[in-house]
């Protein structure tokens, strides 16, 4: 049986991106005909703390939220953050990780350990079979605009969905300011050429 | 046309299309971008006042005068509008007033949860409750012809979770608001409109005959909805809460209240009847399973549903398979994962933060902070932790007034941001300097109401619709409240606001400190941006520098010889250059702007070149 509806968890850091990140998956569900939710909560939470954005496309979406263990792709743009959230994904779901780790107060004043990627491996392997780490971050800040990073990400997820990229781009076109278009086109194809070549 | 709206964007767009002509309100989340989108839309007229209760008020006479009009508020606002809300209640208006109140359950931006529903009641008067952005669109019109049909103030109830979230809205073709012939003259009606005791003794019973009349109508309002499925289980609900339910239980019977006060006693009666177990599903408080048992309908609903937090489709399905609803197979499977304890990732004060430096000078002080609404709430959390009470806009003051003359050993300090301080600081402080209180007020001036998206305010010289104003100015406006000792201090700079303080707190009498520096997220302060850096070779890894909590500071993985300790390293990213680290470095390892600037100076001889 199919799935009615597809369900994208964006996790990262409040002042990533991953507000506008939400709104291109969402609006390129919407070009695509399909109805879409999205849902993201603003205020105390953008002030660099943990900040996710529920997208949902279908034929007929209800909820705006999407139940844990329900998640189809889950799109962190931080390292930690994929972490807290992994066990939000399906059985069989997707994972895409920026290579980028942003570090919490709780760790650079308090006593909390940041994981190693030996904690992820270990939490990840047999679980998560489909996942990416995609070094967003560092081909961002090769383009001279390290804030595109969440575009790139928005690329590599575009590989693994039956979009048209000119959808992913006319939204993206549409979404960002006009001389940052090219920036931002040139920062999505890097991601999707990544994704299709590293999955 | 379709687009992708927040339920927020939606409410605006239906209040254009519904023909609102004035508008206002106070920015609270999750409220907020409602009088933003609705502001630059022609031919409505919207602004932020200094409070909830200015604004009701404002919406009031807007609808006295005979224009259609908006209150915007979120739920703890409509405390602060409370008072306006059973007055407006029991004159009734000339022309259609929606209070738009968004609660937040789960307290993703609050100080707690409460039901606004229950003021609906309280004050008699019907609630409305949309489920999604078409229908938060839609409602806005619904609710203003319910407003002067029944000659009422209509409470239109969101919540978070439809504030926040998008959905795919149909608009109307743009088009221009039809403009009045002539200028309509004001109606005079002392006996409606003054309510002096001889004249509010004839209203109450009107009000009373009013919410009557209403609950029979509700009985056929379009909005109240029943879709049988299987008859089994019949589910009454309302808001986000009708979305998770058909998430859960795609088959069952429903009954959707898009009026959830009053409620529409037969037509649920008759629902109830036709199916075999009646549950309710709200999120919060009972407020319509009370109803149904009040009105003789057994049910079931926070016996099975939590009362507190938001309710998602996941608390919606556990509850139910708890209560012998749905099997257990009805669980999504589930991944384990083997994961170390994750580091938390509070919210903090942004790298520049003019607030920082505040709070990093009153713990070295020891003295106890009564705290206030805003970003600064957040000098709370470690490794800060120097504000120690934080209740409700503008308490600050009066509490530490409050605290000042308890005669504890400790000496007290308020802090207030100034969106705040005009919002309710002032009644507060006049009351210091009424009362004269040893009180020590800091006012964090960041030009702006940052915590809420950086809205406009009576300091800042602009209105909501970008018109310009005269700037309020603090100084002279705490001066004419009757205080004598202010002084006005740059939070950037470390030993002029300790100096101060140290020299306010040393006295009897009331002071006020004005700490003005723009909000490091504003386009003025972005553009003077400059990362600073760490000369590691001085670092003694003492850790100094990262207990001022700035994200921008964390541990090098080079270690200090002498204690195998990490030293601190500031991300190029992150950093605005704001120099608090820079000043509070015992070891001078942290170079200051004017330090980077030299070194980046070109020698002489490349001048020569």
């Amino acid at each position: 049986m199919t799935r009615p509806t597809t369900d994208f968890l964006l996790a990262g850091v409040g002042g990533q991106g991953i507000l506008l990140a939400a709104d291109v998956i969402a609006l390129v569900g919407l070009e695509s005909g399909l109805d879409v939710k999205k849902s993201e909560v603003h205020g105390m939470a953008q002030r660099g703390g943990s900040v996710t954005s529920h997208v949902r496309w279908g034929e007929h979406v209800a909820s705006p939220l999407i139940a844990p263990g329900e998640v189809d792709y889950l799109i962190a743009l931080e390292r930690l953050e994929a972490l807290r959230y992994a066990d939000q994904l399906r059985p069989g779901g997707t994972l895409l990780i920026n290579d980028y780790r942003i570090v919490p107060v709780s760790v650079s004043s308090g006593s909390d350990t940041y994981p190693g990627a030996e904690d992820e491996e270990k939490a990840y392997a047999g679980a998560i079979e489909r996942r990416i780490y995609v070094p967003a971050m560092s081909f961002a800040q090769k383009l001279g605009q390290a804030r595109v990073n969440n575009v790139v990400m928005l690329g590599a997820l575009s590989a693994l969905l039956d979009v048209p990229e000119d959808t992913w781009l006319k939204v993206i076109s549409g979404r960002v300011p006009d001389r940052y278009v090219e920036l931002n086109q040139r920062a999505f194809s890097i991601g999707r050429a990544y994704s299709a070549t590293h999955l | 046309m379709k687009r992708l709206l927040s339920g927020n964007e939606a409410l605006a767009h239906g209040a254009w299309e519904a023909g609102v002509r004035v508008a206002a309100g106070y920015p609270g989340t999750p409220s907020t971008e409602i009088l933003e989108t609705l502001a630059p839309m022609p031919g409505v007229y919207a602004e932020w006042c200094p409070n909830e209760k200015v604004a009701l008020d404002v919406a009031v006479g807007a609808a006295y005068a005979g224009s259609r009009s908006l209150a915007v508020m979120k739920h703890v606002g409509l405390n602060v509008a409370a008072d306006s809300l059973f007055y407006a209640s029991i004159t009734g208006l000339e022309a259609g007033l929606v209070i738009i109140c968004a609660d937040d359950p789960g307290m993703h931006s609050s100080q707690g949860e409460q039901d606004s529903r229950r003021y609906a009641k309280f004050a008699r008067v019907p609630c409305l409750e949309p489920t999604s952005s078409q229908e938060a669109k839609d409602i806005v019109g619904v609710a203003l012809d319910l407003s002067e049909r029944f000659d009422t103030p209509v409470l239109l109830r969101t919540t978070t979770r439809i504030a926040h979230s998008h959905g795919i809205v149909e608009l109307e073709p743009e088009r221009a608001l039809p403009q009045r012939q002539e200028k309509p003259s004001y109606r005079v009606d002392p006996t409606k409109y003054v309510m002096v005791p001889a004249n509010a003794r004839r209203r109450h019973p009107v009000i009373e005959k009013r919410i009557s009349q209403l609950a029979e109508y509700a009985n056929s309002f379009a909005w109240n909805q029943v879709e049988y499925g299987d008859r089994r289980l019949g589910i009454v609900t309302q808001g986000v809460a009708y979305q998770y339910a058909k998430e859960v239980f795609p088959n069952a019977s429903f009954c959707r209240l898009g009026m959830t006060y009053p409620l529409p006693a037969r037509l649920v009666a008759d629902f109830a009847a036709r199916v075999e177990r009646l549950i309710v599903i709200e999120e919060l408080d009972p407020v319509i399973e009370e109803e149904l048992k009040l009105a003789g309908i057994p049910c079931e609903g926070k016996s099975i549903f939590p009362l507190i937090d938001e309710l998602s489709p996941e608390v919606v399905r556990e509850s139910a398979i708890a209560a012998g609803l749905l099997p257990e197979s009805s669980r999504p499977t589930r991944l384990r994962l083997e994961r170390p304890p994750l580091p938390s990732r509070p919210p903090v004060l942004c790298p520049g933060c003019p607030h920082r430096g505040i709070f990093v000078a009153l713990r070295k002080l020891k003295v106890v902070v009564n705290g206030d609404i805003g970003c600064y709430t957040l000098g709370s959390l470690p490794p800060l932790t120097a504000l120690h009470t934080c209740g409700c806009m503008g308490a600050s003051i009066g509490v530490a007034h409050g605290v000042s003359k308890a005669g504890i050993q400790q000496k007290n300090v308020a802090v207030i941001g100034d969106s705040t301080f005009f919002h309710s600081g002032i009644p507060a402080l006049l009351n210091v300097a009424y009362n004269q209180s040893s009180t020590v007020t800091i006012i964090l001036d960041n030009r702006t109401t940052a915590m809420t998206g950086h809205q406009q305010h009576p300091g800042t010289g602009h209105t909501l619709q970008e018109r310009e104003t005269s700037p309020i100015g603090l100084e002279p406006l705490v001066r004419a409240l009757g205080i004598r000792q202010v002084y006005v201090v740059d939070p950037y700079n470390m030993s002029q606001v300790e100096g101060v303080l140290s020299e306010c707190l040393a006295g009897d009498d009331p002071s006020v400190v004005i700490a003005q520096r723009e909000c490091a997220l504003l386009p003025a302060a972005r553009k003077a941006y400059m990362p600073l850096r760490i000369d590691s070779a001085k670092c003694i890894a003492c850790g100094t520098c990262r207990r001022v909590g700035c994200p921008a500071i964390s541990k090098s993985d080079e270690l200090y010889q002498k204690n195998a300790r990490p030293k601190s390293r500031i991300d190029p990213l992150s950093c605005t250059g704001c120099e608090i680290c820079a000043q509070v470095c015992p070891a001078n390892a942290i170079l200051f702007r004017a330090q980077l600037k030299e070194e980046a100076k070109p020698a002489r001889w490349e001048h020569n070149k």
